[in-house]
């Protein structure tokens, strides 16, 4: 049965977050395709009585019409979490950290989101501005990374993934389609393979499958 | 570096879509350009205000910077009733214009890079096709070609053996037939048109004409730009940059024999731009 509908656009890394959340969780829901691009189809004026913002992604789930991908990455994990780890929202310890992420998560897709949509779609923005803006974002998410490592932890709060790491991984992988390597960032690499490693893992183009995690799957013991 | 061979090709520099946004700055073989609309009546011009002469064919808007063109290949489809003309807009590549055309003559990476829609994993093996330059039409073809696919096509209901044949009419454009999933006695037409900005550098468009009224054209178009775009970050590594002509710098295997001529006929007429030669 489908929780909910999305309006997504294939190549958005913020549409990208809620389908690979649902995934995780295993939540099914229907997808309607919005065409972005070429045809700016956000902007038209059926889509804008359902979002006056002219964003995207879109969730709805009966009346409930939500457009900040963050907040539906908050609403899934509430309804569809049951083990409550994915968004400790009421640990008072965690719950303001995961917040703390979202932050730079927003961040992330007005400089590395920005920046790729320049470089793949000739976005009508400075590039050079937003490429620099996305290289210090990623730096930052780099030494807080490290941090996390050196606290002997792998993801960004806690000691399992939440919906902080959702946030920030798809900006964080698909750098390289603006010309931000990887490199220089082996926190981020290290913690981009552990994201991907996750069951229910799904893709988008320029985030690859694991094929050598694929080779390695257990064999069934029958 | 051929650049009187390349500047005598049409290329592509906008579509409806753009146009209808405003006026297009862009860049071709090197030289600045300004495409303004309408669509039905534009204007290119270099910075210096020369203007070049334009043409609208398969849904873009194409010129020529060259004295002498030759005329823009024909497709004999795209006049075919009955077919849904699918413009997917642009993608940059900073990557040889040949480089973008070889790979979408590549089947062997097909399982690899669009797993579970083009290809999947154990079906890799590619099964003797036939590769050849036709000299009465001086084109590349790839003929008898059959692949297991998963998704062929957004109207594919489930894993099929695709029938494919590649054409290569113009060393920047390379067009694709193959099943039709709900017309298996017809071919679904599938083309890139590459604008080259530069040798190392590139907008690709995406074009398509197929028997398929059924899908909307936000599915047709964004089933195309995911295939694209698992390719992007491939061409964007690929090294070298430029295409290497020369057999001896990438060993080929039989999977790659379309390629192969692809070379050898960019080789023999001389279109060097965007080609690592002996000359460069």
């Amino acid at each position: 049965m489908s929780h909910f509908t999305l309006y997504t656009y294939v190549l958005s890394a913020s549409c990208y977050k809620v389908r690979l959340m649902a995934a995780l969780l295993g939540v099914p829901y229907d997808s309607v395709a919005v065409n972005f691009y070429p045809g700016f189809e956000h902007r038209s004026e059926a889509m804008l009585a359902l979002n006056p913002w002219g964003t995207l992604p879109i969730l709805r789930a009966g009346d409930l019409v939500l457009t900040e991908t963050q907040a539906m990455l908050g609403w899934l994990a509430t309804n569809h979490d049951p083990t409550g780890r994915w968004y400790p929202a009421a640990d008072p310890a965690l719950g303001p950290q995961v917040l703390q992420w979202l932050g730079l998560a927003a961040r992330l897709t007005g400089s590395a989101g920005l920046a790729r949509l320049h470089a793949i779609l000739d976005w009508p923005v400075d590039g050079e501005a937003v490429r620099k803006a996305a290289l210090k974002d990623l730096q930052e998410l780099e030494l807080l990374l490290t941090d996390r490592v050196l606290a002997g932890q792998t993801w960004l709060v806690g000691d399992h993934p939440t919906i902080a790491d959702i946030a920030c991984f798809p900006h964080a992988a698909l750098s390289p389609d603006a010309g931000l390597e990887h490199d220089g960032f082996p926190a981020i690499r290290n913690w981009l393979y552990a994201v991907r490693s996750l069951p229910g893992f799904v893709t988008m183009p320029g985030i690859h499958e694991l094929h050598e995690l694929r080779e390695r799957e257990p064999a069934d013991p029958q | 570096m051929s650049l009187h061979y390349a500047s005598n090709d049409w290329y592509p520099v906008a579509d409806a879509a753009c146009l209808a946004r405003g006026p297009r700055k862009t860049r071709l073989l090197g030289t600045d350009l300004e495409v303004l609309g309408p669509f039905d009546h534009p204007v290119v011009t270099d910075m210096g205000g020369r203007c070049f002469p334009v043409q609208v064919r398969y849904n873009h808007l194409w010129t020529t910077i060259g004295d002498d063109p030759r005329p823009l290949f024909d497709i004999p489809e795209a006049d075919e009733p009955g077919r849904r003309h699918v413009p997917c807009g642009v993608v940059r590549v900073k990557c040889s214009p040949l480089r973008a055309v070889e790979n979408f003559l590549d089947i062997a990476h097909f399982p690899f890079v669009h797993t579970g829609i083009l290809g999947a994993e154990p079906h890799t093996e590619v099964a003797a096709y036939k590769a050849e330059i036709r000299e009465d039409v001086d084109e590349v073809w790839a003929t008898n070609i059959s692949f297991y696919q998963p998704q062929a096509a957004k109207s594919a209901a489930g894993g099929i053996t695709t029938r494919y044949e590649y054409r290569v009419p113009a060393p920047t454009a390379a067009v694709l037939y193959k099943t039709c999933p709900p017309r298996p006695e017809a071919m679904d037409v599938i083309a890139i048109f590459v604008q080259p900005r530069s040798e190392t550098d590139c907008d690709v468009w995406p074009w398509m004409a197929l028997y398929d009224d059924t899908t909307n054209f936000a599915d047709l178009a964004q089933f195309q730009q995911e295939i694209f775009l698992q390719d992007r970050s491939i061409l964007e590594n690929q090294r070298p940059v430029k295409l290497p002509l020369d057999p001896k710098l990438e060993i080929p295997t039989r999977a790659d024999m379309t390629s192969i001529a692809y070379r050898r006929w960019l080789k023999r007429r001389g279109a060097y731009y965007g080609a690592l030669t002996d000359q460069t």
